[in-house]
C-alpha cells in the first residue's frame, strides 16, 4: 500500500462542517460543498471511478463520489443505512440495469476502460466483476451445478474433466471442499446459511473474476460462519481485488486495506483502514465510528 | 297474511328489538354511575343481540314450516280420499294429488273430475289457510317473546360482545359447512347412480369395453339396439382433445407469462395482461360455435385442399378433433399463462441477480434460473389446465361430433365423456334405464379423475410457494 498517493491531504476536515455534530440529528449538516477527505486514489488503481452520480428516477442516491479501487486491494465500504453504498457497489458491475428507474452518470473505468461504454457488453464485465449478494442466493440445482453455472454459460471448458477441476478448485478456494466433497449433488439449497454464502462465493471464483464486490456478505450469517468467511476473504485478496460493503466496523477494521465511509450519497473519507479507525480525518467519520450516529 | 308480508313484520321486529336493545343498554349505562365505561361491551353489540334473538329463531321457524307444511297438507288430504283411492299406487296418487291441488288453485283441470276431488279441493284451501295463520302467529309472538326476554336479560356486566361474535362465528361455520355438505350430497348422489347402473352393466364391461353405444332396446320386442357401455372410446376421446388442447395453450400459455414478467415494460403489461386474461371470460358457448362454424370448416376445406395437393387420399371430418381441441387450447391459455406468471414472479429476484451477477445474460437466467426454480409451480399450472380442458363441455358438444370412434387420429371425429352425458340426458327417455344411469357412472370417473388431477397440481402448487416463503 505504499503507493497510494495523497492527494487531498490538505483539505482542513473541519471547514466544510461548520456547526458542532449533534447525536439527535446529524443530518442537519450542510453537507453541500464536502469534498472527500483522505487518499481516494492510488497508483495502481484496478478501477477508478470519478464524479459519479447515480439517480433513482429523478431522486439522486450519490453525489459526485470519485474513489480508485487498487490491485489486489480489499476496499471496505461504511456508512449509515441508506447513504447508497449498495447503489455504489452496483455500478461497479452494471447491477443497476436492472433497475429501470436508475441512471449512472460520471466515468466509471475498469483498467482505463469505460465500463458504462454503450458498445460496451455487460456480460463479460460481470464476468470480470463478480457479486456476492447480502443473502445468501444459492440457485435450486446441486452444489455442482452451482459452481459450474458460471463457466458452463461462458463456455470455458468443453471436457467434463475440466469443469470437474474448476469446480474443486473454485469450493477450495472458498474453504467448502471438505465440507462438500461428499455430497456435490445434493441441493445447494440444502447447506447452511454459512455454507450457502461460501457457495455463492465459490461460484462467483469459478468464473475467474478479476474484481469481487461483495454487499454485505456477512449480513446472515453466525459469527463463526463470519469468521470463516472473514479468513477467506483476506486470503482471495491475493488474487483478487475486493470491495465489500458492511455494516460491521469490526470487520471492515479486519479484512480491509483501505476503507471508504458514505454519508447521504456523499464520499466523506477514505482512509488506510487503521487510520479510519483510529484517527478519522473527518468529524462525520468519526461522530459514526464511534457510534454517535449510524 | 302471507309469506311475504311475514318476512317484512320480522324485518321490522327486528329493527325494532335492536333500537329497544341498544337503548336500554345505553339506559343502564347511564343509571349506574360509571357511564359508557360500565358496560362490559359497546352498546351496538347489545342491540345487535336482541335483534339476533329476535329474528333468527323465528325465521328458522317460517323456513322449516315452508319445508315440511308440503307433505304434511298431502299426507292430511289423502287421508280425507276414499278408501279406494288411497289404497291406489303412489304414481297415480300423485296425479290425483295435483289434480286437487289445481282445482284449489282454480287452474284448469281435465273432465274427469270426481266430487270427492272438489270436496278435498275445498279442505285443501281451508288448511292451507290454517297453516298460514298458524305459521304466522307463531313467528311473529315467537319473536317478540325471545326479543322481549333477551331485552329483559340486558345487563351493563353481559358478555354481549363474546355472544355475538360467538353467533356470527357459528353462522360463517354454516356457511362453510353448506358448500361441503352440498359437494358430499352431489358426490353420492352420484356414487348411489353409478352403483344402480352398475347392477345391470358390469364395472369391467364399463371400465375396459371398447365399444360405446348407449341406445338399449327399451320393449322386449324392440330390435337392433342392444346397448354397449364400454367408456374407453369416450376416454380416449376426451384425452385426445386435451392433449390438443394442451399442446397449443402450454407453449403459448407460457412463453406469453415469460414475455409479460421478465420482458415487458410495466406499461405493455398493464395492457397485454387483462387482455390475455380477458380469453377467459369469453363464455364457453361463444367458444363452441365458433370452433363449429369457423374453425371447423375452415380446417376440413383448408385440410380438402392440402391433400389434393399432395395427392392424399385423406380427409379432415367436419367434427374433427382437432377443431374442438384447438379452440379449447385457445380457451385455457390465460389459465396457463396467468399461472405461470404468478409462479415466474414469485421466484425471488436474488436468484436472478445472482445469475446476472456472474455474467449470465437474460435469456441465460431464465432458461437455467428462473424456468427451473418456477418449474413445480408450472407444471401445477398445467396440470389445473388439463383437469378444466378434461371437464370442458360446451365447446366440445358444439365441435367435436357425437361418433364415439376409438382413434387417435386428430383429424376424426371423436366425442368425449361430457359429451355424451349431455347426450344421454337430454331428451325423453326413462329415468332408471342403464342408459340414462351410465351418465351417472360417466360423471362418476369424470369427477374422480379431475379431482385426482386438482389435488395433485394443488399439492405440486403449494409445496413449490413453500420453497420460497
Ligand atoms: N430500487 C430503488 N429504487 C428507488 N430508490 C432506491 C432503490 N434502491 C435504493 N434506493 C434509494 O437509494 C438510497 C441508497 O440506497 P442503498 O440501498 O444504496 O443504501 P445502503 O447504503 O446500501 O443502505 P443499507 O446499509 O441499508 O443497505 C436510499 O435512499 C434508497 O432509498
Ligand atoms: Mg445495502
Amino acid at each position: 500500500m505504499e503507493a497510494i498517493v495523497d492527494q487531498t491531504a490538505k483539505v482542513d476536515p473541519m471547514n466544510k462542517v461548520n456547526t458542532e455534530l449533534s447525536k439527535e440529528n446529524p443530518e442537519a449538516h450542510d453537507l453541500s460543498g464536502l469534498e472527500t477527505v483522505g487518499i481516494p486514489f492510488t497508483d495502481t488503481a484496478k478501477m477508478s471511478m470519478r464524479d459519479v452520480n447515480v439517480f433513482y428516477a429523478d431522486k439522486q442516491a450519490i453525489f459526485d463520489v470519485s474513489l480508485d479501487i487498487g490491485q489486489n486491494e480489499v476496499l471496505a465500504m461504511i456508512g449509515p443505512s441508506g447513504c447508497g453504498k449498495s447503489t455504489f457497489l452496483r455500478c461497479l458491475n452494471r447491477m443497476n440495469d436492472t433497475i429501470d428507474i436508475c441512471s449512472v452518470q460520471g466515468s466509471l473505468k475498469l483498467e482505463g476502460q469505460d465500463i458504462y461504454d454503450p458498445k460496451l457488453d455487460v456480460v463479460p464485465l460481470r464476468a470480470r466483476v463478480g457479486m456476492v449478494f447480502q443473502k445468501p442466493n444459492p440457485f435450486p440445482k446441486s452444489i455442482y451445478d452451482n459452481v459450474a453455472y458460471g463457466p458452463r454459460i461462458h463456455g470455458l471448458v468443453n471436457r467434463r474433466t475440466d469443469l470437474d477441476e474448476i469446480v474443486e478448485t473454485s469450493l477450495q478456494k472458498a474453504g467448502l471442499w471438505k465440507e462438500v466433497r461428499d455430497r456435490l449433488h445434493s441441493p445447494g439449497t440444502g447447506l447452511s446459511g454459512g455454507q450457502q454464502q461460501r457457495l455463492c462465493i465459490a461460484r462467483t471464483i469459478a468464473v475467474s473474476p478479476e474484481v469481487i464486490l461483495m454487499d454485505e456478505p456477512c449480513s446472515a450469517l453466525d459469527p463463526i460462519a463470519t469468521a470463516k468467511i472473514e479468513e477467506l476473504i483476506a486470503e482471495l485478496s491475493e488474487n483478487f481485488t475486493i470491495a465489500i460493503v458492511t455494516h460491521s466496523m469490526q470487520q471492515a477494521a479486519r479484512v480491509s486495506h483501505r476503507t471508504a465511509y458514505f454519508h447521504l450519497g456523499k464520499l466523506v473519507e477514505v482512509n488506510e483502514t487503521e487510520k479510519v479507525f483510529t484517527n478519522p480525518d473527518h468529524k462525520l467519520t468519526e461522530a459514526y465510528i464511534t457510534g454517535r450516529f449510524g | 297474511m302471507n309469506t311475504s308480508t311475514l318476512l317484512v313484520t320480522i324485518i321490522i321486529l327486528i329493527a325494532v328489538a335492536y333500537i329497544l336493545g341498544r337503548g336500554r343498554s345505553l339506559v343502564l349505562a347511564d343509571a349506574s354511575k360509571g357511564g359508557f365505561r360500565n358496560l362490559n361491551s359497546l352498546p351496538f353489540y347489545y342491540g345487535t343481540l336482541t335483534a339476533l334473538w329476535c329474528g333468527i329463531p323465528s325465521l328458522i321457524l317460517v323456513g322449516v314450516w315452508l319445508i315440511m307444511d308440503g307433505s304434511i297438507i298431502d299426507q292430511l288430504l289423502i287421508k280425507s280420499f276414499p278408501a279406494e283411492v288411497t289404497t291406489l299406487p303412489p304414481s297415480e296418487l300423485g296425479l290425483i294429488l295435483n289434480t286437487v291441488k289445481n282445482i284449489a288453485a282454480g287452474n284448469m283441470v281435465g273432465s274427469d273430475t270426481q266430487p270427492y276431488m272438489t270436496q278435498a279441493a275445498q279442505s285443501l284451501k281451508n288448511i292451507n289457510q290454517t297453516s298460514q295463520m298458524a305459521m304466522t302467529v307463531l313467528a311473529i309472538s315467537v319473536g317478540i317473546l325471545l326479543a322481549a326476554f333477551s331485552w329483559w336479560r340486558i345487563r351493563p356486566e353481559q358478555k354481549a360482545r363474546l355472544q355475538v361474535e360467538g353467533a356470527f362465528k357459528f353462522f360463517l361455520l354454516a356457511c362453510s359447512c353448506l358448500a361441503i355438505l352440498t359437494t358430499i350430497g352431489i358426490v353420492f348422489s352420484v356414487i348411489f347412480e353409478s352403483i344402480k347402473f352398475f347392477k345391470t352393466v358390469p364395472i369391467t364391461d364399463f371400465l375396459f369395453g371398447l365399444q360405446w353405444s348407449p341406445q338399449m332396446a327399451i320393449r322386449a320386442d324392440q330390435v337392433g339396439s342392444s346397448g354397449a357401455f364400454g367408456a374407453i372410446p369416450l376416454f380416449v376421446g376426451t384425452l385426445l382433445i386435451s392433449f390438443i388442447a394442451l399442446v397449443l395453450a402450454v407453449p403459448v400459455g407460457l412463453m406469453s407469462a415469460i414475455y409479460l414478467s421478465e420482458y415487458a415494460s410495466p406499461r405493455v403489461r398493464t395492457y397485454v395482461k387483462p387482455l390475455i386474461e380477458m380469453l377467459a371470460g369469453i363464455p364457453t358457448v361463444v367458444y363452441g360455435f365458433f370452433a363449429a362454424l369457423t374453425i371447423a370448416p375452415l380446417l376440413r376445406d383448408g385440410g380438402a385442399w392440402t391433400f389434393e395437393f399432395l395427392g392424399l387420399q385423406m380427409s379432415i371430418s367436419s367434427e374433427s378433433a382437432l377443431a374442438a381441441g384447438l379452440v379449447m387450447g385457445v380457451m385455457i391459455i390465460p389459465f396457463v399463462s396467468s399461472l405461470s406468471d404468478d409462479v415466474i414472479s414469485a421466484v425471488p429476484q436474488s436468484l436472478r441477480d445472482g445469475s446476472l451477477g456472474l455474467g449470465a445474460t437474460k435469456s441465460e437466467t431464465i432458461k437455467q434460473v428462473v424456468i427451473p426454480a418456477a418449474l413445480p409451480g408450472i407444471v401445477g399450472g398445467v396440470l389445473l389446465a388439463a383437469s378444466r380442458a378434461i371437464g370442458e363441455t360446451m365447446i366440445v358438444v358444439m365441435a367435436a361430433g357425437l361418433a364415439a370412434n376409438l382413434t387417435a387420429n386428430p383429424l376424426e371425429s371423436v366425442t368425449t365423456v361430457t359429451v355424451q352425458i349431455v347426450t344421454l340426458l337430454v331428451g325423453d327417455q326413462e329415468f332408471d334405464s342403464p342408459k340414462t344411469l351410465s351418465a351417472f357412472a360417466l360423471g362418476l370417473m369424470l369427477f374422480t379423475v379431475t379431482l385426482a388431477l386438482n389435488y395433485f397440481a394443488l399439492h405440486v402448487v403449494r409445496k413449490y410457494r413453500e420453497q420460497y416463503e
